[in-house]
């Protein structure tokens, strides 16, 4: 890990450089699961940012205290606290979404990138290092689950974020919100986003050899 | 001057993939011209759509990722041409031309071309079809023979309603896909493939006898079983799709088995599954599984004796 970054370099690490699910291939499980629409990948991400946030602040600030060899069990008390807040609060605010997410929100307390998180980063960092790299990261699990969500419901459902887009004539395709759909997207994706980042490394050593 | 240098042996085989390919083409005509014969111009329609848009598919993709464009290869027009006999005659043309594009650019060229490709391509888009589209994908009609004033009668699939008697089932008498309602000319069309040594007798004759054995044990009749292997997909899954060679095992018994265990699969869909018809999947499950089989069930080399264990 990079010990001496700025803060804003922390924050876009989690949202390019180290995309949670493009590039680290991280939480693919709720990434397939819950993306059958652009709100529920919203949703999930918003979830998993909050309790990445606090989570990432609340273990930093505990890292002198707990012991190493019982530093996971700790993380998960410290995650699942903010997953019930989370759950609780879904549940009284926005029981629709809670109801799409469904088994999803409690096993957040899992979500590897939180834990990985606290593990890589938290418990070496200062708390407000740490809430920035918790938020970048939480970012790029929005935005990708976002984008991901977004594409299967256009070619599933025909609309984005429930406004109808393609119109009533457009038969949608039903494999694409089904599980193997999700698959299918995500493959394809991580496919495109590998071939961008090997286009743009390309660029840079092409530049560098052009300066030297 | 360039000198190509190889390992032995060094003898030409005048058997390209382009013939291997062309006789495959010619073993499809008969089941091609049945189908266009039961269902009229539509069928024929949705045959060279789903060809162009194959071959189009394979060029634009070999153009985008700057490989040599082998298009003359003849396999995508192949895939092409089992992918139109696999679709009900009734088949819109954009559900044909996404079938096709799936076919050609997400199962076979991104797995890398020919030779690469893990799933059959023709069978995998006919899935992705069926599981998208359902209705479109059933939609079967009576054959009409270019028959005056009857246009199309819509009905379920005989798997679903066990009406046809077994000489209709034969003929093809009976609502299906393009491809699979002749069993006559899939007969024909695997005679062409023997005689001209594309395909051996193995895949085919024991998925087959396979479907029509296991039938026989779990409904207790054989005409229950002769009427599982006329109707449906079987045949034409066992003679065009089990055989492709890039999907298949090489090795003999590895092949024995693999054919055995669609028929199984098959079998078991269709018995008690809720899906009437289980022949792409069976064939599918077995695609992934045919490099595991050639792995484990190798052939025994020439000469070579098991190691005795001393007592």
């Amino acid at each position: 890990m990079s010990e001496k970054k700025s803060l804003g370099g922390v924050l876009m690490n989690g949202i390019v450089t180290e995309n949670p699910t493009f590039r680290l291939v991280l939480g693919t499980c709720p990434t397939l699961a819950v993306t059958t629409s652009a709100l529920n990948g919203l949703g999930m991400g918003a979830a998993a940012t909050f309790v990445l946030v606090c989570s990432n602040v609340a273990i930093s600030m505990l890292r002198k205290f707990i012991p190493d060899q019982v530093r996971i069990p700790a993380f998960i008390v410290v995650i699942c606290t903010f997953v019930t807040m989370v759950q609780l609060l879904m549940q009284a605010f926005v029981p629709a979404l809670y109801d799409s997410l469904g088994m999803f929100i409690p096993l957040i307390v899992v979500n590897c990138i939180i834990l990985a998180r606290a593990e890589a980063f938290a418990s070496k960092n200062t708390p407000i290092a740490s809430a920035a790299d918790g938020l970048g990261m939480g970012i790029g699990f929005t935005l990708a689950l976002t984008l991901m969500g977004s594409i299967r419901e256009l070619i599933g459902n025909g609309s984005v974020f429930g406004v109808n887009v393609l119109g009533a004539s457009y038969e949608p395709m039903l494999l694409i919100v089904l599980a193997s759909g999700g698959f299918l997207t995500f493959g394809l994706l991580l496919g495109t986003f590998n071939l961008i980042v090997k286009k743009i490394e390309q660029k840079k050593t092409k530049k560098e050899a052009q300066a030297a | 001057m360039s000198l190509r240098i190889s390992t032995a042996p060094h003898v030409h085989s005048p058997v390209t993939t382009q013939r291997l390919m062309l006789y495959v083409l010619i073993a499809l005509l008969p089941a091609a011209a049945m189908g266009v014969y039961a269902f009229g111009f539509s069928a024929l329609l949705v045959l060279g759509l789903a060809c162009v848009s194959c071959v189009c598919a394979e060029f634009l993709w070999q153009k985008i990722a700057r490989q040599p464009v082998r298009v003359g290869d003849l396999s995508a027009l192949v895939t092409g041409l089992i992918l139109g006999l696999n679709l009900p005659p009734t088949a819109p043309w954009w559900m044909v031309v996404i079938g096709s594009f799936f076919a050609i650019m997400i199962v076979k060229q991104l797995f890398g071309g020919l030779g690469d490709n893990f799933l059959n391509p023709a069978l995998a888009a006919r899935a992705v079809l069926l599981a998208s589209w359902p209705v479109h994908m059933t939609h079967y009609v009576t054959p009409t023979f270019f028959k005056a004033g009857v246009d199309a009668v819509a009905t379920a699939t005989p798997l679903a309603t066990k009406g046809a008697s077994l000489m209709e089932l034969f003929l093809g008498q009976i609502p299906g896909t393009i491809g699979e309602v002749s069993k006559a000319a899939i007969l024909a069309g695997l005679l062409i493939l023997l005689v001209t040594g594309t395909v051996r007798w193995r895949i085919p004759v024991i998925l087959v006898a396979s479907v029509f054995c296991w039938t026989w044990v779990l409904t207790g009749s054989p005409d229950a079983a002769l009427m599982a292997i006329l109707s449906g997909g079987v045949l034409f899954g066992a003679v065009f799709m089990a055989t492709d060679y890039v999907t298949s095992p090489i090795t003999n018994f590895a092949q024995i088995v693999y054919a055995f265990l669609a028929g199984l699969i098959i079998v078991l869909i269709r018995q008690y599954g809720s899906y009437p018809e289980g022949v792409t999947y069976g064939i599918l499950l077995m695609n992934i599984a045919s490099p595991l089989l050639d792995r484990f069930l190798p052939q025994r080399i020439y000469g070579y004796q098991k190691e005795v264990k001393k007592a």
